[in-house]
Formats: structure tokens, C-alpha cells, sequence
């Protein structure tokens, strides 16, 4: 008798608990609507091409991806509170380049001016300071965050331009060269870097006050100040994150090609927007996951994996990473299921 | 009251209470030596029209403003520093009329924002959700914690923002035009958990352009004028005529003068084709991009008569409306203008047949609020501006100074920004638009929403000035105000037409159709 009392009332209670729970599971499941979209391009792949779920593509697939995966990780901050940042692909290239520019000798078309160890210093602490910059302009001084980065995006790259002449800078220090060239159980450090990156970003945003004000800046900046949030500080927080991981993404592409040309990150913020749009990041801000973005950028370079190992001919690349992204952007909004914005 | 009940009250502390409080912004006086005492327990009415000093008192009693003379005292203790938010949460909140909810998040953390609970420096969302559980079900507020805010009505965040106010620990809640985006129902249940609230020991400010609702709901009345302070009294004892008389600074007549018009007369010179005829009209079903359809809707405005379409926020008045002026087009059905079909779904369209319109919310459809007063009047008519696409701004000046004069428009002139005006003004401009064109057909969607009880009977009056000279009007709303001046009055529930009642129908019989309930009159 008392049995089935009990029985009745978890019974009960379960009931009760089931609609919040299967919220929570659904809204979880958004995050995750890009991986039904993944696996298809496996299968996809490994008809194509046997090679491609061995192990040793799979890794060359996540180093390429490795450096715009950190950038679409700084935008996504970005544009989670519901601001933008074009500079990024020419701190990308003007971080590292100046880093170089310092401490190559003149054989590798530098100064030779500081010993090498100050390499990889230099190249966040520029990052940084390219951030501080746009934060003052777009904050501080209330100006468009658009035009202020494309301005930024102008200036920047044509810095690096002339600082090196149009030459590329090679014989770097090896400082540089670590992200990029050494493995660690078989795998780059890059690969690992981004992995790591991801992992803090997931749970900053998820789990963290600071993570959480971010949704509610972008979401609606004057709740968020009714809310005691010091946006502004918030604000600068992003934008100085972004300039300096924009940095670390150059350090690696740079060491990865051990080398840093005057065209180093050049039109990569297209891609970046894209892979962040297609990984479910709101161009209007408070919407989007970590996870999700780097689905994204998964799904993007993976269909460029396919594509190459098809057999598409070289010159054909550049309009079809288009075509990608149209497709990409198509799948998501299918898998995805929602009107994107 | 009683001698003895006036010497309790005045030993009682007050909740809140500003004496002597001057604001000036430059030369402008937003509050000249104004006070205000609200006793614990109470549910105070402010009032005033727009402009009167309202917003600047609340900003004043909340913080959020220093005034530049005159004191705040809480419960009897000095007002905490200007600094110290915190402090002032816990003395006083309030719920504005623009929502501090954030969409895209959930209940749950919309509560605890910026407070999350947390173990080991990261925040643990299920004792969070428990909290946020905990504490909507404290103030009986039916929301599940999970659910994201865009999904909420209007009423459930009011209640969420309630609830949030009253976790800081403040007990007294101001609350700025509560109902103005609530239906008859909303409005019923808010006021239900006011006076539930109000028992448990939490003191009310309201602010509101609805008279009614204060001889309903609030013990007390204050009323600014002029940033001043006008009276104090006691909701029963001052009649509803001195009220607005003391926040119009004028006696106002108590009926509106009716203006004669003959209907049948009308409808001859218009050829006798109706001004609107709508017939089998059915929209699209409930759920379908988060719009309530509407089904079988027949109904004829002749020229020269107003008719009410009335009903609850989600009876489907507001869509069959939309409906007619083109904003949306229906599945099945015909809109007959003046005799002549419109193709369906095509402003332009309905423009052209001779369609007038104020849309449902002057912020998001009514007007840009960037530009002028003058732009924004002739949105409609570029074609009466000038030839082939070029506009002479001579032309459209003299046609916005016509309308400024003809509906009173308070503008520094016809090149000022909307966004100046006071929401009154505002209205008006937006119905100025919707005569430009000298309309068969006007189309109003709660015409009087959010405006001073002054702008109310003026454009009221416009709209009986207009149906005599001939336009059919048909007013889509669940403002008895507005209804009143309906010849007939087409009640919507659920999607149907379901009632229809001549002029001279009972308040309780009409409240009760758009409910859903037969009447009992």
C-alpha cells in the first residue's frame, strides 16, 4: 500500500519534471545542430576518398582550420555582444609581422634589432594594443564599430605592407616557429592550442558572470546595466581578447609556414563571419555558442576537404569556397531549422 | 475617513516620501518644490499628462536622477548615496514600461543576472534554476524558470520584472503604465496580483493614463501638473470630473459634443457602395509565425459611420484590420473598398483604394522617428508633392502646417524630428498621416494607446469630424473610449465574430463579450 504511494507520487513528481527537462534538452540541442551536417561529410568523404577519416587527414583538417578557428573564436565574442571586429585578419598578419620585423636579421629582410626570445612577447602585446585601440575609438569615444575596424583593417594591413616592403619575412626565430611546427602525442601544437581555447571559451560563456554578461550586453545593453553589468568594461574586455587572439592565430600561421608574407591573413575575415554565422552566431548579438561556432569552422573546412581530395583543380578553389560557405550557410539553416540573423 | 483613522495614518511611516524636489535640465523646470508621500501598504496613483513631471519623479524617488533641491527618505531613514545601486534596490524598484527583460536568455537568469549563484567560481545553473523556481513560485508567479524570455506574453514578464524587483528586498514597486500593452484580461489578472501583493505588504506607485483603472485599483491619487504638485486625495472621495480637471488645469466637459451626421445621407453621395465591405474573410490558424488567425469575418462599414471591431488582445481584431489596409493578406475572402476589390496583402494597394491607416504601435509602424513632423505626415502622399518622383518641400511644408493647425500638433515647426514630440503628439502626427489623403476608408488600430487624456478626446473628436464629412471608419480596439464613439460595435472573440451591439451598449455587457462570456444585461 505504502508502495505504490510512493510510487504514484515520484511518478507524479517525474511528470512534473518533464517539461523544463526536455527545454533544457532541446535548447542543448541546438547547439549541436550542425553535427548531424558533420557526419553526412564524413560519409560523403569516405566515399570520395578512403583517406579521408584516417587518422593523419583528420589532424591536417584541424591544423589548417586551426588558425581561423581561433580567429571565428575572438569574432564570436565579438559579435555575442553585439559589436563587430573587421581588424582581426590584419592583426593577424601585422602582430606576427612586426614581431619579425624586430628580431629577423636583415638576410630574412628584418632589423635584427631584438634578440629573438622578444618574438612572441611583441606579437601579443601588438594583438593586445590593436584591441585597446579599437576599444578607445569604438567605446571610449562612441564611434562606429564597423567603419572604426574597417578603417583599422586598412591601416593595419598597410602598416604591415610597409614595414616589410611587400617581402615576406623568413628565417624567423624558433620561438615562432613552436606553435606551428611541434607535436605533442602526435599532434600540433596549433591543433591543441585551438582545442584548449575552445574548451576555456565554452565554459567562459557558459559558466562565468563575465561569460553570461556578454549574452546580456548583446542581448539588451540597457537591461544589462539596470543589472549593475559595467558594460563598458565588459566591451573592452572583448575587443582586447580579440586583438590579442588574433595575435596568437598569426603566431601560428606564421611558425606553421615559418615564414610571415606582407598578404598574411588577407580576406580570412569573410571566412571568419561565415563560419561564425553557420555555427549559429547572431549577426545581432546575445545569441550563440562557443560549441556551435566551432562547428562551424569544422563544417567549413571539411567540405574544403572533401573538395580537394575529390580531385577539384586548384584554380577552381577560390570559387568554390564561395559556394561553400553558400552551402554551409544552406545546411545550417535546414539542420538547424531556425531563420537565421 | 474618520478623525480617528486620519491620526493613525499620519503616526504611520512612510514608505516613501520626497518633499521640496526641484529638477531643472538647462532652462526647463521638470519639477518645481514637488513632494509626494506614499503610506506602507497603499497602491498610489501619479497622474498627470504627458509632460507633466512624472518620468523625472520616478527617475528622482529611484535613483536614478540626483535632484538639484529637495530630499528622499525611505521609510522614514535618508535616501542611500547615488552610487550605491545596490542600497537603492533594496528601498525601491521599478517596472518600466520598456521591458529590462533580456529575450535571449532565460527566466531564470534574467532573475539572477549579474547575481548568479555559483560553487567553485563557476555558476551552477541547477541551483540557479532552483532559486529562480524558488523564487517565482514565492510571488505565484505560473512562468517555468527554463522557459527563454522571448517566448513570454507581455503580462508574464511584467510579473518576471515584478518578481525580480521584489527578490532585491525593496517593497515598494513602481510600476510606469503597467497596462498600456496589456488586453482587458491582462489587465484583470495584473491587478489581481497587485492587490494579492499589496496583502502580502508591498506598496504600489502606479502611473497611468487610464482613469478607471485608478478608481479600480489605487487607494490614493497624486496628481502633477505643470512639474508641479497639484492634489493628494483618496480615490473614493474625489470624483472622476475633478480629476481631470485638476491634471487639465480646466474643467473639462464630462460628455464630448456629438456631431451631427446623417449615415444614410452620406452613403448616397458615395454612390451607395460601402466604404468597406469584407465578406468570408479567414486568416491563416493561430501559430503560424506566432499570429492568431481569424475566421469567417463578414462585416460593411457604410460611409459616414464608425464601427468598433472589438476583442481581446488575441481575439483576432488587430488581424482582420491589418488585414484590410493590406498589411497581411488573408487565405480566403474578400476585401471589397468602396465597391472596388484590392488586390489582397498590397499596401500600396489599399493606398490607392482609399485606405487611411493608424497602425496598432506608433513606434514600430506608425512613424520614423528620425525624421521631421512634416516627412512623416506626407509619408503617404509623395505623388501630391510633386511630378515624376521629385518632391518640392514647399509643397509638403504647406501641407504639414495645414496639418499641424488642423489636428493641433504642439511642434516647434514642421522640420521638427517625431521623436521630440510627447506621445500624444506623436498619435497625432501619425493620424495626420493617415487623413492625408482624404480617405474613403480610415482604419484605426487602437488609435488612443498611450496618450494623455487631452490628445484622447481631441482625436476622438477627429475621428466623428472626419465620418461626418463621409469617410466609413472602422476602429479596431479594446478601449471602451474609443469604442464609445462607435455607431455600432462588431465584438471579435477567438476569432469570430460573435457579437454586435448599436450604440448606447452597457460597459458589462460589452467587457463581458470580449471575454467570451454571454452577456447578462
Amino acid at each position: 500500500m505504502s508502495e505504490t504511494t510512493t510510487a504514484a507520487t515520484s511518478e507524479g513528481k517525474g511528470l512534473l519534471a518533464a517539461t523544463p527537462a526536455r527545454r533544457i534538452a532541446f535548447a542543448k540541442l541546438r547547439d549541436f545542430a550542425l553535427v548531424p551536417a558533420i557526419i553526412v561529410i564524413a560519409i560523403i568523404g569516405q566515399i570520395v576518398n578512403p583517406v579521408f577519416l584516417q587518422k593523419d587527414n583528420l589532424i591536417n583538417v584541424l591544423q589548417t582550420m586551426s588558425e581561423i578557428a581561433v580567429l571565428v573564436l575572438a569574432e564570436t565574442l565579438v559579435l555575442i555582444v553585439k559589436r563587430m571586429d573587421l581588424s582581426l585578419e590584419s592583426t593577424m598578419g601585422l602582430a606576427p609581422g612586426l614581431a619579425a620585423w624586430l628580431t629577423v636579421p636583415k638576410s630574412g629582410h628584418g632589423l635584427g634589432a631584438l634578440p629573438g626570445g622578444w618574438a612572441v612577447p611583441v606579437t601579443l602585446a601588438v594583438g593586445l594594443a590593436v584591441g585597446a585601440v579599437n576599444a578607445l575609438l569604438i567605446i571610449r569615444f562612441g564611434l562606429n564599430g564597423f567603419i572604426v575596424t574597417l578603417g583599422m583593417l586598412i591601416v593595419l594591413r598597410g602598416l604591415l605592407t610597409g614595414v616589410s616592403g611587400g617581402q615576406t619575412f623568413f628565417n624567423l626565430p624558433s620561438s615562432m616557429l613552436y606553435l606551428g611546427t611541434t607535436e605533442w602525442f602526435g599532434v600540433p601544437v596549433s591543433v591543441w592550442v585551438t582545442l584548449v581555447l575552445f574548451a576555456i571559451g565554452i565554459v567562459v560563456l557558459g559558466w562565468t558572470g563575465f561569460g553570461r554578461s556578454l549574452y546580456a550586453i548583446g542581448g539588451n545593453i540597457d537591461a544589462a546595466k539596470a543589472a549593475g553589468i559595467r558594460t563598458d568594461r565588459v566591451l573592452w574586455t572583448v575587443l582586447v581578447t580579440a586583438g590579442g587572439l588574433a595575435a596568437l592565430s598569426g603566431l601560428m600561421l606564421s611558425g606553421r609556414l615559418a615564414s610571415v608574407a606582407s598578404a598574411q591573413g588577407n580576406g580570412d575575415i569573410f571566412t571568419v563571419f561565415a563560419a561564425a554565422v553557420i555555427g549559429g552566431i547572431s549577426l545581432n548579438g546575445g545569441k550563440g555558442s562557443m560549441f556551435g561556432a566551432f562547428t562551424g569552422v569544422l563544417l567549413l573546412f571539411l567540405i574544403q576537404n572533401v573538395l580537394t581530395l575529390g580531385g577539384v583543380p586548384a584554380q577552381w578553389i577560390g570559387a568554390l569556397n564561395g559556394s561553400i560557405i553558400l552551402v554551409a550557410l544552406v545546411i545550417s539553416r535546414i539542420t538547424g531549422g531556425k531563420v537565421q540573423d | 475617513m474618520s478623525k480617528a483613522d486620519e491620526s493613525i495614518m499620519s503616526t504611520v511611516v512612510p514608505v516613501a516620501q520626497a518633499t521640496g524636489i526641484t529638477k531643472r535640465y538647462g532652462s526647463t523646470v521638470a519639477l518645481r518644490a514637488a513632494h509626494i508621500t506614499v503610506e506602507p501598504g497603499q497602491t498610489h496613483a501619479l497622474v498627470g499628462r504627458n509632460g507633466a513631471g512624472k518620468s523625472t519623479l520616478v527617475s528622482v524617488l529611484t535613483g536614478l536622477q540626483a535632484p538639484d533641491e529637495g530630499e528622499i527618505a525611505f521609510g522614514g531613514a535618508p535616501a542611500p548615496r547615488l552610487a550605491d545601486r545596490d542600497a537603492w534596490r533594496r528601498q525601491v524598484v521599478c517596472v518600466y514600461q520598456k521591458s529590462t527583460i533580456i529575450a535571449q536568455l532565460t527566466v531564470a537568469e534574467n532573475l539572477f543576472l549579474n547575481r548568479h549563484a555559483r560553487s567553485r567560481g563557476l555558476i551552477a545553473w541547477r541551483t540557479l534554476r532552483r532559486q529562480a523556481a524558488d523564487l517565482l513560485a514565492a510571488w505565484s508567479v505560473d512562468v517555468t524558470a527554463d522557459t527563454v524570455a522571448a517566448e513570454l506574453s507581455v503580462e508574464q514578464r511584467q510579473f518576471v520584472e515584478i518578481a525580480r524587483a521584489l527578490s532585491f528586498g525593496a517593497r515598494f514597486v513602481i510600476l510606469d503604465e503597467p497596462t498600456a500593452q496589456l488586453d482587458g484580461a491582462a489587465i484583470s489578472r495584473l491587478f489581481e496580483r497587485i492587490r494579492e501583493l499589496q496583502q502580502q505588504g508591498v506598496t504600489f506607485l502606479f502611473i497611468s493614463h487610464h482613469l478607471e483603472e485608478i478608481y479600480e485599483i489605487c487607494d490614493t491619487v497624486t496628481v502633477f501638473r505643470d512639474a508641479q504638485h497639484i492634489l493628494t486625495a483618496p480615490v473614493a472621495e474625489l470624483p472622476r470630473a475633478d480629476l481631470v480637471a485638476a491634471m487639465t488645469g480646466e474643467a473639462a466637459s464630462a460628455e464630448r459634443g456629438v456631431h451631427p451626421r446623417s449615415i444614410e445621407q452620406s452613403a448616397e453621395e458615395a454612390g451607395g457602395k460601402p466604404a468597406l465591405s469584407v465578406s468570408g474573410l479567414s486568416g491563416p490558424s493561430a501559430g503560424i509565425g506566432g499570429d492568431t488567425g481569424y475566421d469567417d469575418v463578414s462585416l460593411t462599414v457604410r460611409a459616414g459611420e464608425i464601427v468598433g471591431l472589438a476583442g481581446a488582445a488575441s481575439s483576432g481584431r488587430t488581424e482582420v484590420a491589418e488585414t484590410v489596409v493590406g498589411l497581411r493578406a488573408a487565405g480566403s475572402g474578400e476585401v471589397l473598398i468602396a465597391g472596388r476589390r484590392v488586390r489582397p496583402g498590397s499596401v500600396p494597394a489599399a493606398l490607392a483604394a482609399g485606405v487611411g491607416f493608424v497602425p496598432q504601435d506608433r513606434h514600430h509602424q506608425g512613424y520614423v522617428p528620425g525624421m521631421s513632423v512634416a516627412d512623416n505626415g506626407t509619408l503617404t502622399v509623395p505623388d501630391r508633392l510633386g511630378r515624376s518622383g521629385f518632391l518640392s518641400h514647399r509643397r509638403r511644408d504647406t501641407l504639414a502646417a495645414t496639418q499641424i493647425e488642423n489636428l493641433a500638433v504642439k511642434t516647434s515647426g514642421p522640420d521638427q524630428p517625431v521623436s521630440g514630440l510627447s506621445g500624444g503628439n506623436q498619435q497625432k502626427v501619425v493620424m495626420a498621416r493617415a487623413l492625408a489623403n482624404d480617405p474613403r476608408l480610415l482604419v484605426l488600430i487602437n488609435p488612443t494607446a498611450g496618450v494623455d487624456v487631452r490628445s484622447k478626446e481631441f482625436l476622438l473628436d477627429k475621428v466623428e469630424q472626419t465620418a461626418a464629412a463621409g469617410t466609413g471608419v472602422l476602429i479596431a480596439s479594446d478601449e471602451l473610449d474609443d469604442l464609445r464613439v462607435c455607431d455600432r460595435v462588431l465584438v471579435m472573440f477567438a476569432g469570430r465574430i460573435v457579437a454586435e451591439m448599436e450604440r448606447g451598449w452597457h460597459d458589462h455587457a460589452l467587457v463581458a463579450a470580449m471575454e467570451g462570456m454571454e452577456a447578462d444585461v
